[in-house]
């Protein structure tokens, strides 16, 4: 809980009272006692509400990244604070959380939502706040676009397409893979387009490539059509309740190559309903608990420790995500707001536990992706694919 | 031609499910002369029960005896439902509009919907596995394969249509049931009790769409409240196809509406899928408005 410091000052009020008033001092004074001050940090989040698990995952991620980092020494020699609001999962709530974030509590850097909706609403308040915005998980394209203060920890929708085809093609020696794309859906159809060109530009061929609409149910037709065409593989971009059909009408056909998915697949459903099925699939996450990594298995450790829990991917990308700010903090050596942004564009080879992060032109991470395979009727960490540079390898 | 008939089984393995959805509808339409809306939830519980009988009373899965056992469950309890749903919602109207009965129907259909979605008191909102009732295996014929799930709905919707058939046309209770539909005052009039005989349709075409709900979900194990919808509106499509209030209309209509589904997603135009079975629906309404199997009635005015 933070102090209640709560009033309505305008921001040049603000600057008269804060000699005064130091316990109302906002991050960004430049007056006063800094030093004695904790950097405020905030983080906005679904933390109840039906999504209230992403928001507390999230949540306790950044909170062990923070009693880390004060344990340590805190950042400049001040400690950080996390001040958080709840949105509630409720459209419209993010707007009134980032506003009391920015107005009320002066907050240097916020720590978005997971979830891309939610970070759309309030990331233009951060642009026009002139605050550095850093998503854990918030994947559509559109956010990292809406302006050069919104970054994000996590890959984009479409950079899965090019991790498959790398991992398609290197790790698996595939040469014809066809395409079972959502039309109705811009994450699969993004994630296609991307593949598509990806797996051309490294040799291989997408021989097929069979539509079907949010929903569906029956994809035999779309799977047999695929199968005549040759293929070595299948890659479906979709969510789990398409995938799990996917992969057993698949198999119910007769087809035993790989199955290639999205990170919509990444739930206990989709081995549900595909059952046995779901042997032989593989597709791209964020983070694995089952990654031998030194790095990982400490953060796993200490996490369990100090929430009786093991950790979601969420909350390794919120811990990153806490963390990366800090060093933006420190690299940037100020905590003023446009000092931190510049310091995260900057943000090259920073190793979280996430994987290598660095900052492309659009503010979005450049990282490894983990690839999860189906073994046993288990989700196995199988390897780390690191699809390099998308915009120099089509070349 | 392999692709070619293996898309023919793919058609006809899911135009099956959608008659024996599509004979619950015109089963009723023929009696009652109203589309009752509902039936497309009745279908959604029949694979609910199916998803119970397993998980809740624990018959044994990947059998053929528990599947059918699970089956037969499916169509008892929504041939009870279907029943309740008439008594409660449709007998007070008897005598009123084919409208209020229509309006009617949908908010039934919604009731139902809603109270499933609900999480304490129906099944909640996220779609659920369906466990594997029949043993799955595909049995490979040349290039051909064939999932024994889908000879199971084949087999099972033709035992179905066989009987069907035969309390239509060889059983008292069928004649009454052609009588009622023929002329229900006159039916009235020679002593045939046209409640019992519309519940007994009710019964008849609940039990079908129960079983078409666990047949459905064999093949596409993920079900959730709102399931019934489109395979409802589909069969809805297929059974106005094939002349609504003709049985052998219906059958043929949901074939034919599976076939041309199927050949459709397998091409480019896949995402036109439903566009082009409506369009279908739209052009035979303009060239035989009764249907493929429909005779015209003229009505006096």
């Amino acid at each position: 809980m933070n102090p209640s410091d709560s009033g309505p000052h305008s921001r040049r009020r603000f600057l008269t009272l804060a000699a005064v008033s130091a316990v109302l001092a906002g991050c960004r004074e430049k007056e006063g006692d800094p030093a004695a001050q904790a950097i405020r940090i905030g983080l906005f989040g679904a933390l109840s509400g039906s999504e209230a698990g992403l928001g507390q995952y999230t949540d306790m991620g950044a909170t062990l990244a923070l009693e880390e980092i004060n344990a340590a020494g805190g950042v400049l020699g001040r400690r950080l604070e996390l001040i958080r609001e709840d949105n509630r999962t409720t459209a419209g709530e993010s707007a009134t959380a980032v506003k009391k974030l920015l107005s009320r509590d002066h907050v240097v850097a916020v720590i978005g939502d997971g979830n891309s909706g939610r970070c759309l609403e309030a990331g233009p308040l951060c642009q026009a706040a002139g605050v550095p915005m850093v998503s854990p998980a918030a994947t559509n394209p559109k956010v990292t676009e809406i302006g050069d203060c919104v970054f994000r920890v996590c890959f984009t929708d479409p950079f899965q397409g090019a991790v498959m085809a790398r991992f398609a093609r290197e790790s698996l020696g595939l040469s014809r893979v066809g395409l079972l794309v959502d039309a109705s859906a811009p994450y699969s159809l993004g994630l296609a387009s991307v593949f598509r060109e990806r797996f051309a530009a490294e040799g291989g061929t997408v021989v097929s490539e069979q539509r079907f609409s949010g929903g569906d149910k029956d994809f035999r037709a779309q799977l047999t059509a695929l199968k005549s065409a040759g293929i070595e593989a299948v890659f479906a971009p979709s969510y789990y309740h398409s995938g799990g059909l996917i992969l057993r009408q698949a198999r119910d056909l007769g087809f035993a190559g790989p199955m290639l998915g999205s990170d919509g697949w990444e739930a206990p459903e989709l081995l549900e309903v595909a059952g046995r099925t779901a042997e032989g699939a593989y597709f791209p996450v964020h983070f694995s608990p089952e990654n031998t990594d030194p790095l990982v298995v400490g953060f796993l450790d200490r996490f369990r420790r100090r929430f009786e829990r093991p950790p979601t991917g969420v909350s390794a990308l919120a811990f990153d995500t806490l963390q990366l700010v800090a060093d933006a903090i420190r690299r940037a050596g100020s905590v003023d707001s446009p000092a931190i942004r510049t310091a995260l564009a900057a943000t090259r080879e920073f190793q979280g536990i996430t994987g290598r992060i660095s900052m492309d032109s659009s503010r979005n991470a450049r990282k490894p992706a983990v690839i999860i395979g189906v073994r046993d009727g288990a989700f196995r960490f199988l390897r780390v694919v690191d699809p390099g540079d998308p915009g120099r390898a089509s070349s | 031609m392999t692709e070619f008939l293996q898309q023919v089984l793919n058609g006809v393995s899911l135009g099956a499910i959608y008659a024996l959805i599509a004979l619950g509808y015109t089963m009723v339409y023929g009696v009652l002369r109203f589309i009752n809306f509902a039936h497309s939830d009745v279908f959604m519980l029949g694979a609910f029960v199916g998803w119970a009988a397993v998980e809740k009373l624990h018959l044994p899965t990947r059998s053929f005896g528990g599947g059918l056992a699970a089956l037969a469950l499916a169509m008892v309890v929504c041939a009870v439902l279907g029943v309740v749903v008439e008594k409660l919602a449709y007998k007070p109207l008897r005598n009123r509009s084919t409208l209020t009965v229509l309006i009617t129907a949908i908010g039934v259909s919604l009731l139902i919907q809603n109270v499933s979605q609900n999480p304490t008191i129906g099944f909640g909102p996220n779609p659920r596995a369906f466990p594997e009732l029949f043993p799955a295996r595909q049995i490979h014929l040349g290039g051909l394969t064939v999932s024994t799930n889908q000879i199971v709905v084949l087999a099972v919707t033709i035992v179905l249509l066989a009987v069907l058939y035969w309390i239509v046309h060889r059983t008292r209770i069928g004649t009454a049931m052609r009588a009622l539909s023929f002329n229900a005052t006159a039916a009235s009039l020679v002593g045939i009790n046209n409640d019992r005989i519309i519940s007994f349709t009710f019964a008849l075409g609940s039990a079908l769409a129960g079983a078409g709900g666990v047949l459905y979900a064999t093949n596409y194990p993920s079900i959730d409240p709102l399931m019934g919808t489109l395979p409802g509106l589909k069969a809805f499509v297929a059974a106005v196809l094939g002349g609504i209030g003709n049985l052998p209309g219906a059958a043929l209509g949901g074939l034919l509406i599976g076939l041309v589904e199927t050949f459709v997603s397998g091409t480019r135009l896949s995402t036109f899928r439903d566009a082009i079975a409506f369009a279908i629906l739209i052009a035979i309404l303009l060239f035989r408005p009764a249907g493929l199997l429909g005779k015209l009635k003229v009505e006096k005015v």
